[in-house]
């Protein structure tokens, strides 16, 4: 990875999110809206096809080099799909198929589509075989995940404008595997994000005279926080690496074992923030809330710690030999 | 936050082929290695082992080859004490030297000095451990009372550490002393320097301390008018403190601080692999070693290209603590231990009793979080 090339993008992503999109932003969505303005904002970056090879006009990028944009997306909370809409060019390039123009989401058959009532086009995964569907033109039921961020179920697809399959390395789980990879990312951004609210209210609340972050109860606390932050963050670029290098479906014990990270720690920092922040950060004028509800809803999604742990302890346990063997046998070599 | 930031690496070119020659040197000696021994880890003292380490070029690899290094990267030296650490190595009787007085020796010390120990330590026939804490010194460092008085010629060291680990097996210690008071209204952290001590030398006294698994693991060890030639004095007098700080992130970041209990993992797998109802939890220990050994090999490159993360050090130090101390527990939640195979009970006991320690050793957890916060602005 060219890692100049990830950081500009990170830096572009931030800074078309702090001047597009702000807490209102995140009500306004969780209300039903969508954010218009920060979506053309972000879409007029052309990040969405990062991943597209660049024979079919993408940027020709790697997983590694989209994980601190993706972690910038989760810093302020995911206003708009972006994540969704890497995924799915991603997904409809490799079965040869060129992305429409537009909102795009994707999911795996059978699961909720992520902004699908917003989207113009959506990609469905079922086993290897990729189907590009105009979102339009299906009948939608809306839900919601505790975020409030829409994930919407089809009632049945119609016939899709384009089909294709997907190349062995990305296996028949892949749509769960790279939303697992995705939102590790974004939860890696939103753990920053959090962080850097109760960090900066422990600086400014006072109580017993001074602030409370001079309290080493609470310097504890935070560094704890500070410390899982970073293990998402390593966790979820290793996992890129990893599939980068081996592709999607060769990196499922990357990418279980980086997802398991997040989803655990998501935990510990959401109840570490709102513990800091204390009623303040419950209210619901407070932004932080709408980050620990997407740090709860996201380790969810892609597959819970629980997924992950019992598909990431069955393959150790059929592994022949020692578990370090198994470990170290996955490591990439800088010779291939 | 850039003192938390990690920067991935891959595996050094040769690292496969490395570890097989550590796995093929291993399997020459593990026949003799029960599973306290292999519990025990980095705390296990055989001077025939470290030799035979010493022999492949495998202590202080990362120095140059005119002290007895073999020039390696920090990348395969990783792989090395990676490879140890996963089989329960007895290790202890290099690693300090390995780890941090040859480093600092190297760094830090004079011509001399590099000529007399690195050679030795680097065939394993020399072992250091290091002298910091003492009975009324512990987090609070900086507040050590042992002093070394300039005299003719040298030094005069009086005082005592403790808590030092094989003290009573090694032959040299690098201690941290006061070689000048603290200035009036100044820092504390001012005046203090690093000495070499020869431990045979008259007026050392090592008293063994038994730790509670009934080993003599640390030693209280008082010097009493020791004389301390000139040449005792390791980099700069009364730099000592940061000197004695900035060996921090080699001391934390290594896979000492998440490896501590991996052959218990390792046996508990064996005992388990059968036992559908342990996948999740097997599952969740492995995500979670994976993502350390991630961080931790990242912190190996970032020392090979020069950095100084002494920061990040303290977060995997404090995350892999975590993780090595709370092992004992996850794998008896799985098996009660009047079941389990014996290696896998035996392991679980003695790590039971020592798990305690890892987050003492090196600068307790609520040390490294202190220097999480100060990177965070809170103090």
């Amino acid at each position: 990875m060219d890692t100049s090339i990830a950081a500009e993008l990170a830096d572009q992503a931030t800074r078309a999110l702090a001047d597009a999109a702000d807490v209102a932003t995140l009500r306004a969505l969780e209300a039903g809206e969508f954010p218009r303005a920060a979506w053309d904002a972000l879409d007029a970056l052309g990040l969405g096809g990062a991943l597209v090879p660049e024979a079919r006009g993408g940027a020709g990028l790697g997983l590694p080099d989209v994980m601190p944009l993706l972690e910038a997306l989760g810093r302020a909370g995911a206003p708009v799909p972006l994540a969704e809409g890497i995924g799915a060019a991603a997904l409809l390039a490799a079965a040869g198929i060129d992305a429409p123009p537009g909102l795009l989401s994707f999911a795996a058959a059978g699961a909720p589509v992520p902004w699908g009532r917003h989207a113009a086009h959506v990609v469905i995964v079922d086993g290897a075989r990729v189907a590009l569907h105009a979102a339009a033109a299906q009948h939608w039921t809306q839900g919601s995940n505790i975020a409030r961020e829409p994930r919407d179920t089809l009632a049945g697809t119609s016939a899709p404008i384009a089909e294709g399959t997907l190349p062995n390395a990305w296996g028949n789980d892949a749509a769960r595997a790279l939303t697992a990879l995705l939102r590790s990312a974004q939860i890696a951004g939103a753990m920053q994000g959090a962080l850097a609210l109760a960090v900066d209210h422990a600086n400014t609340r006072k109580q017993f005279g001074r602030p409370i972050g001079r309290f080493q109860a609470l310097q504890q606390q935070l560094a704890v926080f500070a410390a899982e932050t970073s293990a998402v963050s390593v966790a979820a670029a290793a996992a890129a690496r990893a599939a980068e290098a081996r592709g999607i479906a060769d990196a499922a014990f990357e990418i279980g074992c980086a997802k398991v990270t997040a989803g655990e720690a998501a935990a510990k920092g959401a109840a570490i923030a709102h513990q800091v922040l204390a009623a303040m950060g419950i209210t619901e004028e407070h932004a932080l809330h709408h980050l620990t509800r997407r740090l709860w809803s996201w380790r969810e999604e892609g597959g819970s710690e629980r997924f992950w742990s019992a598909r990431i302890g069955a393959l150790v346990q059929s592994a022949p030999g020692p578990l370090w063997t198994f470990l170290t046998s996955r490591d990439q070599d800088p010779s291939a | 936050m850039t003192g938390l930031r990690f920067d991935l690496r891959d595996p050094p070119p040769g690292a496969a082929a490395l570890r097989a020659e550590v796995r093929a040197f291993i399997a020459e000696h593990d026949h003799r290695w029960t599973p306290e021994i292999r519990a025990r880890s980095w705390m296990g003292f055989d001077r025939d082992f470290t030799r035979a380490v010493g022999a492949r070029g495998w202590i202080g690899m990362c120095w140059p080859k005119q002290y007895g290094g073999a020039e390696r990267s920090f990348l395969d030296r990783n792989i090395v004490l990676e490879e140890m650490l996963a089989a329960g190595a007895p290790v202890g009787a290099h690693w300090i030297g390995d780890r941090q007085s040859g480093p600092l020796i190297l760094r830090l010390g004079t011509q001399a000095q590099r000529e007399r120990f690195l050679p030795g330590i680097a065939r394993g026939d020399l072992a250091f451990c290091i002298g910091l804490s003492e009975p009324d010194s512990g987090s609070d460092l900086a507040s050590l009372r042992t002093r070394a008085d300039r005299i003719e010629g040298g030094w005069l060291l009086n005082g005592r550490k403790i808590w030092t680990t094989f003290g009573h097996l090694c032959d040299w210690m690098i201690a941290l002393v006061r070689t000048s008071p603290a200035p009036e209204g100044g820092s504390k952290h001012q005046g203090l320097s690093q000495v070499l001590v020869d431990l045979r030398a008259p007026g050392v006294t090592i008293r063994p301390i038994r730790d509670l698994v009934g080993e003599q693991g640390f030693n209280e060890i008082t010097f009493d008018d020791v004389r301390l030639p000139e040449d005792a004095l390791v980099g700069q007098e009364g730099a000592g403190w940061a000197q004695a700080t900035s060996e921090l992130a080699f001391e934390r970041s290594g896979p000492d601080r998440y490896m501590s209990s991996h052959p218990l993992l390792e046996s508990s797998l064996d005992a388990l692999r059968d036992d559908a109802v342990a996948a999740p939890a097997l599952g969740r220990e492995v995500a979670r070693l994976w993502t350390l050994r991630a961080m931790s090999t990242a912190i190996a490159g970032m020392l090979q290209d020069g950095a100084d993360p002494v920061r990040q050090a303290a977060l995997v130090k404090d995350l892999g603590n975590d993780f090595e101390q709370a092992l004992p527990g996850a794998m008896r939640a799985l098996r009660d231990v009047d079941t389990m195979p014996e290696p896998m009970r035996r392991m679980h006991d003695y790590l039971t009793q020592i798990t305690p320690t890892f987050s003492l050793r090196g600068g307790t957890r609520e040390i490294m979080r202190g220097i999480i916060a100060r990177e965070l602005g809170l103090r």
